[in-house]
């Protein structure tokens, strides 16, 4: 009993906040690179936002329950795909996160966040329980830590953890147990030394870097401390666009992909600060209204674990640019500039606007 | 996989709300997290983000250059690139990435380990000096590193350069690091890897050539590349020098003393100025003014020949018959004889129950009658132990000393040797014995322990033959010093007045030496009027030297010649180490004096020396050629 349905029907407030968020990074990617060998950069970056938003209507034009039908042969493809990443993946500055497409490179994680996406969603449609019992955690935690532990090996740590809070807000929504929280909490407690020993050594320091930020301004906290200043030099309204010194003159790294916020705040100052973070709390309290009116589980769980990775990537891009977090490798969703982290996100789009326009329940 | 829409099992709606809401706090926290950063601190943050756009780039000061006589260039400078720490953002590096960068530069890691925490204490804006004279590697590894090592950077500098290479470099001495200890002193306004003056001219005048460095701000990005120029304190440079040497006389001087070891001073008694001034073996100071390899170093610190000593101030050597016209002068003075003192020189003889040879001996034969000018001429031994005893350890050894030994000359140069003139004081403070009357006899030939430089003889004889005035003898103007706002040391002489007939007496013998077929019959030269006296003096005792291997005990070779023959206005002491005999000297002296009385009445270089001197020249020219240039730009 699929629905029709018409295009009028589709959420456009989610498309509309996206647009405004990605139409304000892609002016900060102008501002830190145009005096750059990146100058052409935010062409690029134009591009795949306007790609995006096709692949996100024509995805809304499907039924989800489609999409998530899909879901075991995308599994393994992606499973498939990332063990051949590693084994004959190039090496680019010492990772093999990326494959060329057509003097493009691609980033397999970004899309393997869809399918873990897709896998908790289908994982939840059928078991329809009350509770979740420990088989279930064993079972999705098996199907989402194998491609996790690939991404890990690239190494990319950041994407790999991004995985957590799909599959964390998929078990809270179908209902844990405050016990089994509270044991697997102890239980990843007990892990953190053995995590520990399989850190590479530039992630050690960073964490290091992030208890003991003063101990050495010049390695991992260099970063850090230069996106403080960046943020805390920009004050209330900003230095303007253009005149980010500490962004131009390259003390923030990557100011146009990682570390976009820190270069944003430092030209727009707290008022910019405010009204992204508004900006992004309006969309991610929207995909929840629509997990909340969904018209089934499937549809819940997809807007759920889409926020959930969207919120994450979030809050840690912009908390890490303060010193709430370690510094990772972790794009912030709409602003940064990167291909895959942007049709990643436009797909999910798609997909959240395909449950949307799909909620009304005869 | 069938999926349904309205029969499903629903979570409580609860749970997104809690969801919602968690989200909205996590937001709020993040808030408040920019409101300190871009409210509370905004200030303090906005200093910081100032002081990453603004480095302080030192501007060295060129040092000064060193000239000679007629203003050719002896020291230079060209530009060249440092290698330095920029400290402002860097609070510890780590050993990684001292590793990192000691390989770059191919440093040694402990050694830069030890540079980063010696100048940790350093105010943050001083950069440090990881590397002189950078070399196209070094610099192709800073630039091509700004990323992971931004806190490097060049610096141009200008290093010191000698153009004559090894010649009078001695005199010039060589510039290098300036040592901790120097660094540590309280009020020192030198920082790690200044260059400082370590030997040489180089270090007696280092206030004067050195300059005072200035100071540029620049704005730079992280990647340490300058983007734009704030203030310049200009650097202020280092004063030249213009030296007593003469270029043509150093340049004749060197080549005459050859590759031998040993050592040539050429002084104009009337006003204590230094004329030339030359050691060998010598060393490049070329590779001074380069960091220098540790190879190079230890090659020169432990040649047996000591390249890097000053012989001609530093060698602490007996003068050995050059030392008779004191024992000459010291018995005239006294009255313990007059000229016409006769005795038979059989070759030998027995004072104090020793017998005492002649240097004539081994030839079997002796001086036969000798008067006090025979005796100078023919340098006979037998007549000065015969004086010696008759003046006695006391009043040799007062003369000695007034006449010039046993103290330093208070030349311009640093770590003079002030030789010895042994006393029965002195053997009593040294040994704790009594003196023997038999060390008198050697005295008098200036053997035993009697030991004085090149320098203090060409001093005693300008002295003596001057009548008594002793010049301190000095490298730089006493003018030019007084110009540049220095006081210098007085140069005024010191008087110990001889009687003329003496003098005359003494000038007298040494003019014979030379002229009739003395020791010194090597120095005529017809139209030539030179003087002189020889000495061969044994480096150990006669019994030794004739057990050991000959070669290593060879005797030492002196004349010190000196022209016009009354009143001179040149005195050359030669020394050539293991030169057998002093008629090896003998010619050094007297190329440079004929070059002196050349110079003079042509004012232009005899034929001989013209090829040697046209390249010296040239490279003068070209020097100043490039100096005028850079004046112009």
């Amino acid at each position: 009993m699929r629905k029709s349905v018409r295009l009028r029907d589709s959420d456009w407030s989610l498309l509309a906040l996206s647009l405004v968020i990605a139409a304000i990074g892609i002016t900060e990617i102008y501002s830190t690179t145009f005096h750059t060998v990146l100058a052409g950069q935010f062409h690029r970056q134009i591009y795949w936002v306007l790609l995006g938003t096709v692949l996100a209507l024509v995805v809304s034009r499907l039924d989800y329950h489609f999409i998530v039908e899909q879901t075991p042969w995308l599994y393994g493809l992606c499973v498939l795909g990332l063990v051949a990443l590693l084994v004959a993946g190039p090496s680019i500055a010492g990772a093999r996160r990326w494959v060329p497409v057509g003097g493009l490179t691609f980033q397999v994680s970004e899309l393997a966040k869809l399918v873990i996406i897709l896998t908790v969603a289908a994982y939840f449609a059928e078991r329809q329980v009350k509770f979740v019992t420990w088989k279930d955690f064993a079972k999705l935690g098996a199907l989402v830590g194998l491609p996790a532990v690939l991404v890990a090996l690239e190494p990319d740590l950041g994407t790999a953890l991004t995985f957590f809070p799909i599959v964390a807000a998929g078990f809270f929504l179908a209902g844990v147990r405050a016990r089994q929280v509270a044991a697997l909490t102890l239980l990843g407690a007990l892990m953190l030394p053995v995590g520990w020993h399989f850190l590479k050594p530039y992630q050690r320091e960073r964490l290091i870097s992030y208890v003991h930020p003063s101990q050495d301004t010049q390695g991992s906290s260099y970063q850090g401390n230069q996106s403080k200043i960046a943020i805390g030099s920009g004050g209330f309204w900003g230095k303007g666009v253009g005149n980010g010194t500490q962004s131009r003159l390259g003390f923030v790294p990557v100011s146009h992909a990682d570390f976009i916020f820190a270069a944003f705040a430092e030209e727009q100052g707290f008022v910019g600060t405010l009204t992204a973070l508004l900006l992004y709390l309006a969309l991610l309290l929207r995909l929840l209204d629509g997990a909340q009116t969904a018209g089934d589980r499937t549809g819940a769980f997809l807007l759920v674990g889409f926020a959930a990775v969207l919120f994450f990537q979030i809050a840690v891009n912009i908390g890490m640019m303060i010193g709430f977090f370690p510094i990772t490798g972790i794009p912030l969703p709409l602003m940064s500039q990167g291909g895959s982290s942007a049709l990643f996100i436009f797909l999910g789009l798609g997909l959240a606007m395909s449950v949307n326009m799909r909620r009304f329940v005869n | 996989m069938q999926l349904r829409y309205s029969d499903d099992e629903h979570f409580p709606a609860w749970r997104i709300a809690f969801l919602q809401y968690a989200i909205a706090a996590t937001f709020l926290v993040l808030l408040i997290g920019y409101w300190r950063l871009q409210i509370a601190h905004h200030r303090q943050y906005l200093d910081l983000a100032e002081r990453n756009r603004i480095r302080n780039l030192p501007v060295i000061a060129p040092r000064g250059r060193i000239l000679d006589r007629e203003g050719r260039i002896l020291t230079d400078n060209f530009p060249a690139f440092s290698v330095l720490l920029m400290r402002e953002s860097a609070a510890t590096l780590t050993p990684a990435r001292v590793g990192g960068i000691a390989r770059g530069l191919r440093l040694e890691p402990a050694d830069l380990q030890r540079l980063v925490e010696r100048t940790a204490k350093l105010p943050r804006f001083q950069p440090v000096v990881l590397k002189q004279s950078a070399t196209m590697e070094d610099i192709a590894f800073v630039e091509s590193h700004r990323v992971e090592y931004p806190d490097l950077d060049l610096l141009q500098v200008q290093q010191r350069a000698y153009p004559q290479q090894a010649i009078a470099a001695a005199v010039l001495g060589y510039v290098g690091e300036v040592p901790e200890e120097m660094i540590a002193k309280a009020g020192s306004p030198y920082r790690p890897g200044d260059v400082v003056g370590k030997s040489g001219i180089e270090r007696s005048y280092n206030t004067l050539l050195s300059g005072r460095d200035g100071m540029r701000r620049v704005i730079v990005n992280s990647r340490g590349q300058e983007i734009g120029s704030m203030t310049t304190i200009n650097a202020l440079p280092g004063n030249d020098l213009r030296l007593t040497i003469d270029l043509n006389l150093q340049m004749t001087a060197e080549a005459a003393l050859g590759d031998r070891s040993g050592a040539v001073v050429a002084l104009d008694p009337r006003n204590g100025e230094v004329l030339a001034m030359v050691s060998h073996p010598s060393f490049d100071p070329n590779d001074f003014a380069r960091r220098i390899d540790y190879d190079t170093w230890r090659q020169l610190s432990s040649d047996p020949q000591k390249p890097l000593m000053n012989k001609a101030i530093q060698a602490h050597l007996a003068p050995g018959s050059v030392f008779k016209i004191i024992t000459g002068t010291a018995a005239l003075e006294t009255g313990t004889i007059k000229t016409d003192y006769t005795l038979n020189c059989a070759g030998l003889v027995n004072i104090y129950g020793h017998t005492y040879h002649d240097w004539v001996f081994n030839k079997g034969k002796g001086h036969g009658s000798v008067d006090f000018h025979r005796a100078i001429v023919h340098s006979c031994d037998v007549y000065f132990y015969t004086l010696g005893k008759l003046l006695g350890i006391e009043k040799l050894a007062f003369f000695a000393k007034r006449l010039g030994l046993g103290g330093r000359t208070g030349i311009d140069l640093p770590a003079e040797d002030p030789g010895l003139i042994p006393s029965p004081e002195w053997v009593r403070k040294t040994f704790h014995r009594q003196w023997w009357a038999g060390e008198t006899i050697s005295v008098a030939i200036g053997q035993g322990a009697v030991a004085a430089t090149p320098l203090q003889l060409a001093y005693v004889m300008g002295g003596i033959t001057s009548g008594g005035a002793f010049r301190r003898p000095h490298l730089a103007f006493h003018d030019q010093l007084l110009a540049l706002g220095l006081e210098p040391d007085d140069d005024s002489s010191r008087q110990f007045p001889l009687n003329e007939n003496t003098v005359e007496a003494v000038c007298r013998g040494m003019w014979g030496v030379v002229n009739e077929g003395g020791t010194g019959a090597g120095a005529y030269e017809p139209g030539l009027d030179i003087a002189g006296k020889t000495g061969t003096a044994q480096v150990v005792s006669a019994e030794l030297q004739a057990s050991a291997r000959k070669h290593e005990f060879k005797n030492n070779a002196w004349f010190v010649g000196y022209s016009p023959s009354t009143k001179p206005e040149i005195v050359v002491s030669a020394l050539v180490m293991q030169g057998d005999h002093s008629t090896v000297a003998v010619p050094i002296a007297r190329d440079v004096i004929r070059a002196y009385l050349d110079k003079k009445a042509a004012r232009k270089p005899p034929p001989g020396q013209l090829q040697m001197q046209v390249r010296v020249l040239s490279q003068v020219m070209r020097t100043e050629t490039q100096t005028a240039q850079e004046a112009a730009r």
